[in-house]
């Protein structure tokens, strides 16, 4: 290495150690954390050991009975057994109330377990709850993948969809996909006369008019969504507006609805559409038209064959730019839509901050990075340079 | 036709790109409690509220500390970077750009959630630095790029010929190079403040009512119950954005200056 490219590494070493350290690490972290399963065997260390020689087939021996009254004793005062129950809860409904009681029962019972827990327990004396223990003994699980397309492990360890009243994450990926594509294309459909008007006035009046693109480019999205968020309410402005004059005679219900999310998601992300369109058009120019008209081209042909193509290279930066952004939103969604119109960032704060499952929170993560990764590949090969730096 | 078309849907959406913005300023003089217009009287009572509720104090002393913070780490750590990235053609240097520019494309929730997670395990969540890490790491790209931009106008030779001279690599960086990407380094820096001051997922994640900051507070106001102390805290945002965009456009054009002057030597 010369001494020129040392001094190189040597100026880009803390900013590459910082970005590493607090954003490689711990998006590898929580793409790790979709794939593991640790919770059971922490809990219920011998039961596991016990299970591991057992075929799976019809009742565990006798040994896996006192095995997991001693794992339940020992483990209950510790974190450990909250977080298994809490686990095993998220394969089978109702396992945390079977091991919850089994805990209970185990203060006043004598061994030899295997005679006395069924008679209080009697859900322990079918094979699911020792199947379910077994299957998740191994550290890793493709469960959280799964739940995440909506898919699920029988207690036998197949394959199946899960039912459908709780199938929700395939129609989330689909909703979020499509409220992203039409904002996208409203964006483009607003931007794109708007953006061509700007760049036909004189240089003074278009900095003027770019101020108002600029202005709310600015201004936070937080404070864009509450302007909305007012705007949008049942007794807000636009309510009154429509009352006072005479157009409705209810107030309509606005926001907590699709359209709010559309209109309060458009209104944020437009300037990243007029704002790229702008810079090709204004040194795209008009002088192509003019040539193509003094040609004879009819103004439509001129637009179409002319001026469209030219300036494509801005729709294309703009769109993925508004497109991407709309896939991770967030708070404009969770502010003024309702449950229907939420996309896949609000159930990844769900399981973060309310039902928490970390596991839901790194499998959705981890498809939401494919999903946009894939999109830039995608993207990549229209728009050159996107998605890094440039240098030199 | 089609012009008077054209020129009429662009002033809509102009139009629709502002009003917003301006209905918030009668609102948060409102003399009233209900968010509707026409507001009844005037007053400044919800200042007021804004100035001498300790909550949102706090919540504005955090959002300067965290965002001077963060613009301060992110533009010396980018402008380092950046002149190191620009300095030689070294291997690997494709790479690094990607890696460095990550934060930009990663879906902002997803940066969000990880650190999170991440942060738990090391003590850094709910605590301010851990806010300013993460901030740092979100707005220094914006640096990158800015720095990148201006050192492609700036010739190696003068820095050289620094050197040749008997100048210390630092004071030759500080005294040549420095003075001419400046633009470039404002631009990035007051880009990085306004993104930490913006921010509001990464906070949502990582902080607890302690560290919130003003935009969290808003959010936490939004959905308890919605009182109009909000509008004046977004009016006073609004205003600060302004502020923002006022100075970046004066360095973007002292930077045009800059290199204009350049191209006519």
């Amino acid at each position: 290495m010369s001494k020129k490219s040392r001094i190189s590494w040597l100026l880009i070493a803390p900013l590459l150690a910082l970005v590493v350290a607090g954003f490689i690490l711990p998006i590898g972290y929580t793409m790790v954390k979709a794939v593991k399963n640790p919770e059971v065997t922490a809990a219920l260390p011998r039961t596991v050991m016990v299970l591991d020689a057992w075929n799976g087939q019809g009742m565990p021996p006798d040994s896996a009975w006192d095995a997991l009254a001693d794992d339940i004793e020992e483990s209950r005062r510790g974190r450990e057994f909250g977080a298994m129950t809490r686990r095993l809860n998220f394969e089978m409904n109702g396992a945390r109330s079977v091991l919850m009681q089994t805990r209970r029962a185990l203060g006043s019972l004598e061994p030899p377990y295997a005679q006395s827990l069924p008679v209080t327990v009697p859900e322990l004396a079918t094979p699911e709850i020792w199947q379910l223990i077994k299957n998740n003994s191994n550290p890793f699980t493709a469960s959280f993948l799964l739940r995440a397309v909506d898919l699920q492990f029988t207690p036998d360890g197949r394959i199946e969809a899960v039912p459908p009243g709780t199938a929700i994450f395939l129609d989330l990926f689909k909703r979020t996909f499509w409220i992203s594509i039409w904002v996208t294309v409203i964006c483009v459909v607003l931007a794109y006369p708007t953006a061509y008007y700007i760049s036909s006035l004189s240089n003074r009046a278009a900095s003027y008019a770019m101020l108002l693109v600029l202005v709310p480019f600015w201004t936070s999205i937080l404070v864009r969504t509450t302007a909305w968020f007012i705007l949008l309410q049942r007794e807000g402005p636009i309510n009154a507006g429509l009352q006072a004059a005479q157009i409705t005679s209810e107030p309509l219900q606005l926001i907590f609805t699709r359209f709010a999310v559309y209109v309060a998601m458009v209104h944020v992300l437009l300037p990243f559409q007029i704002l790229p369109l702008y810079s090709v058009m204004k040194r795209q120019g008009t002088s192509m038209l003019r040539a193509a008209a003094s040609l004879g081209a009819p103004p439509w042909r001129q637009f179409l064959l002319v001026y469209l193509p030219l300036t494509m290279p801005g729709v294309a930066a703009g769109a993925v730019i508004v497109f991407m952004l709309s896939v991770g939103f967030y708070v404009t969604p969770a502010l003024v839509g309702g449950l229907q119109d939420q996309m896949i960032s609000y159930y990844i704060a769900f399981f973060t901050n309310q039902s928490i499952n970390f596991g839901m929170v790194a499998a959705l993560s981890l498809l939401l990075l494919v999903f946009t990764g894939a999109l830039i590949l995608i993207a990549r090969r229209f728009v050159p340079g996107l998605g890094s730096l440039k240098a030199g | 036709m089609t012009r008077i078309f054209v020129t009429v849907f662009a002033w809509a959406v102009l139009f629709f790109l502002v009003a917003p913005l301006l209905v918030i300023f009668p609102l948060s003089f409102s003399s009233g409690e209900i968010l509707t217009l026409p507001v009844p009287g005037y007053s400044l009572r919800w200042y007021e509220d804004f100035f001498l509720t300790e909550r949102w104090l706090d919540a504005t002393k955090n959002s300067f500390i965290v965002g001077i913070a963060t613009m301060i780490i992110a533009t010396v750590l980018g402008t380092t970077a950046a002149y190191g990235i620009n300095l030689t053609n070294f291997r690997g240097k494709t790479v690094v750009l990607a890696l460095l520019s990550l934060p930009m494309v990663v879906p902002l929730i997803v940066t969000a959630a990880s650190m999170y997670l991440a942060f738990s395990v090391v003590g850094l969540a709910n605590s301010l630095w851990g806010l300013i890490v993460a901030h740092t790491i979100i707005a220094t790209p914006y640096v990158l790029i800015t720095v990148l931009a201006s050192l492609q106008t700036f010739d190696p030779n003068l820095m050289r010929g620094a050197l040749s001279l008997g100048a210390r690599p630092v004071t030759a960086f500080r005294e040549v190079v420095l003075p001419l990407i400046m633009p470039g380094v404002a631009a990035g820096a007051i880009f990085a403040f306004a993104t930490s001051f913006d921010e509001l997922v990464i906070a949502i994640f990582i902080t607890s009512p302690g560290e919130f900051t003003l935009p969290r507070q808003m959010f936490a106001g939004l959905r308890e119950f919605i009182s109009p102390t909000i509008t004046a805290a977004a009016v006073i945002m609004i205003l600060l954005s302004f502020i923002l965009l006022f100075i970046s456009e004066a360095v973007r054009r002292r930077g045009e200056r800059l290199t204009a002057g350049k191209v006519k030597q």
